[in-house]
């Protein structure tokens, strides 16, 4: 099979194995145990992370944007201008990224090892469909938990670029916050949660499609953990591209 | 070929001859490219995957190396499809786990996990879990192979037990003669006093409910009883025996 034939193949059956996760949620039964647990260890496990990433990635914007701002006299916008930059693009994508790396890999090698160790055969001769059991959940799991993730992102950058603004660029904190919560406007807000929710049901269900298309052992596992992680940061990338898009199609 | 209520049909064959694709055509996990499967007289080969789930109750499968839920303990892999479908009670669950793990000698592995077991107990643990709901068919994918003839011999006592007692129709895919042969020639008694003994068949008595089926690249060569596999004239048959 050509190239152009294997991804049409690989898009053909994503889109279906979407199409039965999504189809599932309608039908018994249905594993809210196994969805809050999915829940916890998907949004618990990676809050760790996500408040360090959005911290430093604010206090870095505050950094560099200043010393553009600078230039014009604008240095007073910092706040506004790590506001708008967190809500609307950095705090969704960069939470995604992080997420993409640690979920997916996660999702992809669980379910991978379940298939190479014929778990997921025995599964479905048990009479469980897989799709409701494994894929669903996860997919709920990161739908739900990554704009919440994208939340506390924003909170800490907003926060990182105060502290940096506040002690090495001695703006006013008053002035930092008024700036950058006064630009938000209910649409950045809506994008910024728009976002994640796409990003979320990509990264669940590229690690479940690799995790159940994987063949070929344990080099298998890691072969599908790989794809997985640059599957869904490639496709979040792109994804944001045509969300942002959209967005600002209908908020013009 | 067809298998009855009690009966073992055991297939024979070298790597990649298809023994395994059989089983799970049989349980509808993968689909035949031609033919038909049928499961106590109702078609399954188009059947889609949720119309399958009520036909899976009535089979069991053994996994070649176990296939249990590695992050689930021994109890809870033998209780997952009763607590999947909701239908009993905690207590309930309980007592049928326990009796089951006793039929396979495994009541003091409950709370193991699946990491902490030797080959012959996690194929043990398999076949209990296989054993829930009374399933009337039972699949075993080489469920010896790699074992001490000793826990052979333990699998292959249940599964004449299974056969004889039980009256379960079973397909036995294996490459290992001698458990093979086992199947073949011997039987199990239930004595009055609860205790099964087995015997062996002699020249008053020849069982005729375990018969053989030869597979060489996806094609049936060989199907009848023992004593006819191993006077068959076939080179490729002669050499798999010796």
């Amino acid at each position: 099979m050509n190239f152009f034939f294997r991804a049409l193949y690989e898009i053909q059956e994503f889109t279906l194995l979407s199409f039965r996760t999504v189809r599932s949620l309608f039908r018994k039964p249905r594993y809210f145990e196994d969805i809050l647990r999915q829940m916890e260890m998907i949004g618990t496990g990676s809050v760790f992370i996500i408040m360090l990433t959005g911290f430093f990635t604010g206090g870095v914007l505050a950094l560099q944007s200043a010393k553009s701002l600078k230039s014009f006299g604008a240095v007073n916008l910092t706040g506004q201008l790590v506001s708008l930059s967190l809500v609307r693009e950095l705090g969704p994508v960069l939470t995604a990224l992080m997420v993409a790396g640690r979920v997916a890999a996660g999702i992809a090698s669980q379910i991978g090892s379940m298939v190479v160790t014929q778990q997921i055969d025995a599964m479905r001769g048990l009479g469980t469909d897989p799709i409701k059991k494994l894929v669903a959940p996860r997919m709920i799991a990161t739908t739900t938990m990554l704009p919440l993730l994208t939340v506390v992102a924003d909170l800490f950058g907003l926060v990182g670029g105060w502290i940096v603004s506040f002690y090495t660029l001695r703006l006013n904190s008053a002035l930092y916050w008024n700036t950058a919560m006064r630009s938000l406007s209910y649409n950045d807000a809506l994008e910024g949660l728009l976002k994640p929710i796409v990003f979320g049901f990509i990264i669940g269900m590229i690690g479940c499609y690799f995790g159940i298309n994987t063949t070929g052992g344990t080099r298998g596992v890691g072969r599908s953990t790989t794809q997985a992680v640059v599957t869904a940061s490639i496709l979040v990338i792109i994804a944001d591209f045509f969300v942002s898009k959209v967005v600002l199609e209908f908020r013009y | 070929m067809e298998v009855r209520p009690a009966e073992t049909k055991i297939i024979l064959g070298g790597g990649g001859s298809g023994k395994t694709t059989i089983l799970k055509m049989a349980l509808g996990l993968v689909k035949p490219d031609s033919g038909r499967v049928f499961i106590e007289d109702q078609e399954i080969t188009q059947l889609e995957e949720e119309e399958l789930m009520p036909i899976r109750k009535k089979i069991g499968m053994v996994f070649q190396e176990g296939a249990l839920f590695d992050s689930l303990t021994v109890g809870e892999n033998v209780a997952y499809r009763m607590r999947d479908a909701k239908t009993h009670s905690e207590e309930e669950i309980e007592e049928v786990v326990r009796q089951l793990l006793g039929f396979v000698e495994l009541e003091r592995a409950i709370d193991k996990f699946p990491s902490e077991l030797s080959g012959g107990m996690i194929r043990r643990a398999g076949i209990a879990r296989a054993l829930v709901g009374n399933p009337s068919i039972l699949l075993y994918d080489a469920p010896t192979a790699g074992l001490d003839p000793i826990t052979s011999r333990t699998i292959c006592e249940l599964v004449i037990q299974l056969r004889d007692l039980e009256g379960v129709a079973s397909i036995f895919v294996t490459h290992d003669l001698e458990s093979a042969m086992t199947l073949a020639s011997e039987f199990a008694e239930a004595l009055p006093s609860g205790e099964v003994v087995f015997k062996s068949e002699d020249h008053d008595l020849c069982l005729v409910n375990t018969r053989f089926l030869m597979l060489k690249d996806g094609g049936i060569i060989f199907e009848g009883s023992d004593e006819s596999l191993r006077s068959a004239d076939d080179s490729y048959i002669q050499d798999f025996l010796s």
